[in-house]
């Protein structure tokens, strides 16, 4: 079982009844995993892809201030999103057990920051639980939304990408069928408080986080009670599992102690006694920021992230492990080189994805223009120069308008062409295009719809009309959406017709160039969906004799398939990768890329 | 397998590029690990690499914590893009084992058995160059065979039960992936 589909696994376990989510890597599986053992134990539940991680979030707490338990994941950059209602839900509390996974990615391997989520939890004093493995990850699930009734706070589950995307031998328990029903208890000063009733609600928290750090059932556990020792290893989440399976190997369980924390924060007020008490050296493994090694206050004696012992930034690899481990017990390092990193050969938009010929046809409509881009697989529009900006979920849009007023105070004109794809444009880039129309900000903006969240595994969005479980939903309007903005300018066109696509996109220019923002939505489907339900037979495009070599398609198109033979001074066809789609054949300046015809057969 | 059960201790890494089906590969082997009744830990790549770069998968088999290989460690590398092998080769433990998609046997260094087959032309020949990674592990399975010192915590015949479990109700689907794993496997015997 994934990381994924057992923390899935262990909410549905528990009765959870309510699920939201918005996509996103390291935690994209859980919600379709939800999903999966919700048909498996045939439970009623209400499993959500929400529109973003705010509405998410909010949708799930509502279901725990009913007395329902409820979840809603998504990786940590999402929480920045969700975070407004996360501190108030804090404060504000719940009935029914409340869990929010957010999962982080040390490293990082998949996203813009390698934040830590804990340390939001104890910025909002959200208790926080941090899984070393799969089948631990499970288990806290049920823990998790136990400590949340016990107390009535929302309650954090952070794994990390080593344990989401982790798989392990998980054992199950029975599901738990969500038994209660929904009862809101209306009471304003609490559900609707205003601030001189949060004084109060923050009063009812801080009394609430010290009673979780006595509360038995998430204490720090002992690996090695027996040992009698002046140093101490205290870890937490997949750095434990690397620390302990370490133990073994470096046959060091007699001479230092060894805890994994299980509850980052609040960290046990009676553990924090006890470490003092009875160790001179504390070294402290957690990933990423120094939760746990902040909340023991004795700087003299702990080492850890802050101190300088363990490097500041970066996952905690194994092999980073085993040198502190070696050195804190005093052996010789004999720790291999760390793994390769970052380097070999680098992503690519897919064989026949239509993306790669709408930043074709932006670079040719616009040359000297400035492309402002956003969060998702078009991200790799960088290969083809046609990806200038690159901020967070929504930030294309606002940042396409940040750059023409900044031009416009300097008496510059400049064509914008800024790129977002469709799940984000209805996560976060609905309220800046409302707003660059109030402006009168010029700009053209792409909306690369394929109809899915294609980078994190094909989630539907707002506009496909299939909700998480496959059933059908109310599709979203895109054009009637982008009009209602207050959008003048609004032509759709399939980027894959290359020449008119170019044409649209200068027409769109001239129209940003006068009259304010022009959308154009470039519609086409998935090549990974299209490829799953059958897509298109190899060997369809052959390279003649006309290829001169001058590497026009391989630099400025870059197809996976398109391959440049450096010995025969020519490009050819990768028939493994190559899915036919033919947008090339509009890409070479001489002619040299054509359809294979029935008459025209390779040698 | 029964026999040397309770020792059994295998660090394998997967290596390939996005769309190779890396992480097919390292589900199938957990699959059949635990078939055998083995603990198994695996680590995936997924996220941005997935389109085409730089993808890895860890399986470890017996009883580990960790999910991730260490430099030095691992008994068997399976590379499915040759390329690859300057950057993952240290993964390999002395002694270990590589296999490669390669038309000509990779020199990866001192102290490491290599074996290599043209996996893609022979997929592309059987008209499937989809299923390379089932050809590369079927011939892989064929030449470090299942019980033999760092070789597989498995045999041919168990991989071939759990594919059949895992696409059991997809019939074409599944012939065509066990024809793959048969070349793969009359090409190493």
């Amino acid at each position: 079982m994934q990381g994924n589909d057992a923390i899935a696994r262990g909410l549905v376990e528990a009765g959870c009844a309510v699920a939201a989510s918005y996509p996103g890597t390291p935690a994209s599986e859980i919600l379709s995993s939800i999903d999966r053992w919700r048909k498996k134990c045939g439970a009623t539940m209400h499993v959500e892809w929400a529109v973003n991680e705010k509405v998410a979030l909010e949708i799930a707490y509502t279901a725990a201030i009913t007395g329902l338990r409820a979840a809603v994941s998504m990786k940590q950059v999402g929480l920045n999103v969700a975070s407004d209602p996360f501190l108030s839900a804090a404060y504000l509390g719940v009935t029914g057990g409340f869990l929010v996974v957010s999962a982080d990615d040390p490293g990082p391997h998949s996203s813009q920051t390698e934040q830590d989520s804990r340390l939001l939890a104890l910025m909002a004093k959200v208790p926080v639980l941090d899984p070393a493995s799969p089948a631990q990850a499970r288990t806290l699930a049920g823990t998790g939304f136990d400590l949340s009734e016990t107390f009535g706070v929302p309650v954090m589950l952070r794994p990390t990408t080593r344990v989401c995307h982790a798989s392990q031998d998980v054992d199950a328990a029975p599901f738990r069928p969500p038994a209660r029903e929904a009862r809101f208890v209306k009471d304003p000063s609490r559900w609707a408080a205003t601030p001189v009733f949060r004084r109060k609600l923050h009063d009812r928290l801080a009394e609430k986080i010290a009673a979780i750090a006595a509360w038995p059932a998430t204490a720090p556990i002992r690996v090695n009670p027996e040992v009698s020792t002046a140093k101490a290893v205290v870890a937490s989440g997949v750095a434990f599992a690397h620390a302990r399976e370490l133990f073994g190997e470096l046959g060091i369980s007699g001479q230092l102690a060894l805890y994994q924390v299980v509850q980052p924060y609040p960290l046990h007020a009676a553990f924090i006694e006890h470490l003092l008490d009875t160790y001179a050296e504390i070294l402290v493994l957690e990933e990423s920021a120094p939760v746990i090694e902040m909340q023991v206050a004795d700087r003299r004696r702990v080492r850890g992230r802050m101190t300088g012992a363990v490097p500041g930034t970066g996952e905690l690899l194994p092999e980073i492990i085993e040198r502190l481990l070696s050195r804190f017990a005093g052996l010789p390092v004999q720790a291999g080189a760390l793994p390769a990193q970052g380097s070999g050969r680098r992503p690519t938009l897919c064989p026949g994805c239509a993306h790669r010929s709408s930043f074709y046809a932006i670079r040719k409509a616009a040359p000297a223009g400035i492309y402002p881009s956003d969060i998702g697989c078009y991200t790799l529009g960088i290969n083809l120069g046609a990806v200038d900006t690159v901020l967070c979920m929504g930030a294309a849009v606002s940042q396409a308008a940040g750059f023409d007023y900044a031009h416009r105070l300097s008496g510059k004109r400049v064509d914008i062409v800024a790129t977002i794809g469709d799940s984000t444009f209805y996560h976060a880039g609905i309220p800046p295009l409302i707003d660059a129309v109030v402006q009168g900000a010029r700009f053209v903006l792409v909306i690369l719809d394929n109809g899915t969240t294609a980078m994190t595994g094909n989630q539907p969005t707002p506009g496909t009309g299939i909700g998480a479980g496959g059933e059908t939903t109310a599709a979203v309007d895109m054009e009637g959406l982008v009009r209602a903005c207050g959008v003048r300018f609004c032509r759709t066109a399939n980027p894959d017709r290359l020449p008119e696509f170019v044409a649209l996109l200068r027409e769109a220019l001239v129209h940003a160039r006068e009259r304010g923002v022009a959308v154009v939505i470039a519609r086409q489907p998935c090549a990974m969906v299209t490829r799953a339900a059958g897509g298109k037979e190899p060997g369809a495009i052959i390279i003649t004799g006309e290829c001169t070599g001058c590497r026009h398609c391989v630099d400025r198109f870059e197809c996976p398939a398109l391959v440049f033979d450096e010995a025969a001074n020519r490009v050819r066809v990768d028939e493994m990768t190559c899915n036919g789609c033919g947008v090339c054949v509009s890409v070479c300046p001489l002619g040299a890329i054509v359809p294979e015809s029935a008459g025209e057969k390779r040698s | 397998m029964s026999a040397d059960a309770p020792v059994m201790r295998r660090q394998v890494v997967l290596s390939g590029v996005g769309g190779q089906g890396i992480l097919f590969l390292s589900r199938l082997l957990a699959e059949t690990a635990i078939a055998c009744g083995f603990p198994v830990l695996t680590s995936e790549t997924h996220g941005m690499a997935q389109r085409g770069g730089v993808v890895v998968s860890h399986l470890k088999v017996g009883g580990f914590d960790s999910p991730l290989v260490r430099t030095g460690r691992a008994d068997l590398l399976l590379v499915l893009k040759e390329e690859n092998v300057a950057l993952h080769r240290e993964f390999l433990a002395d002694g270990g084992t590589l296999v490669v998609n390669a038309a000509v046997p990779t020199d990866a260094g001192p102290g490491v058995r290599v074996h290599a087959v043209d996996a893609d032309a022979l997929a592309l020949s059987a008209g499937a160059p989809l299923a390379v990674n089932l050809v590369l592990l079927g011939f892989a399975l064929a030449r470090v065979a299942g019980g033999t010192p760092g070789g597989f915590f498995c045999t041919a015949g168990e991989v071939r039960e759990a594919l059949s479990r895992r696409q059991g109700t997809d019939g074409s689907r599944l012939a065509a992936s066990l024809s793959a794993l048969d070349l793969g496997i009359a090409h190493g015997t």
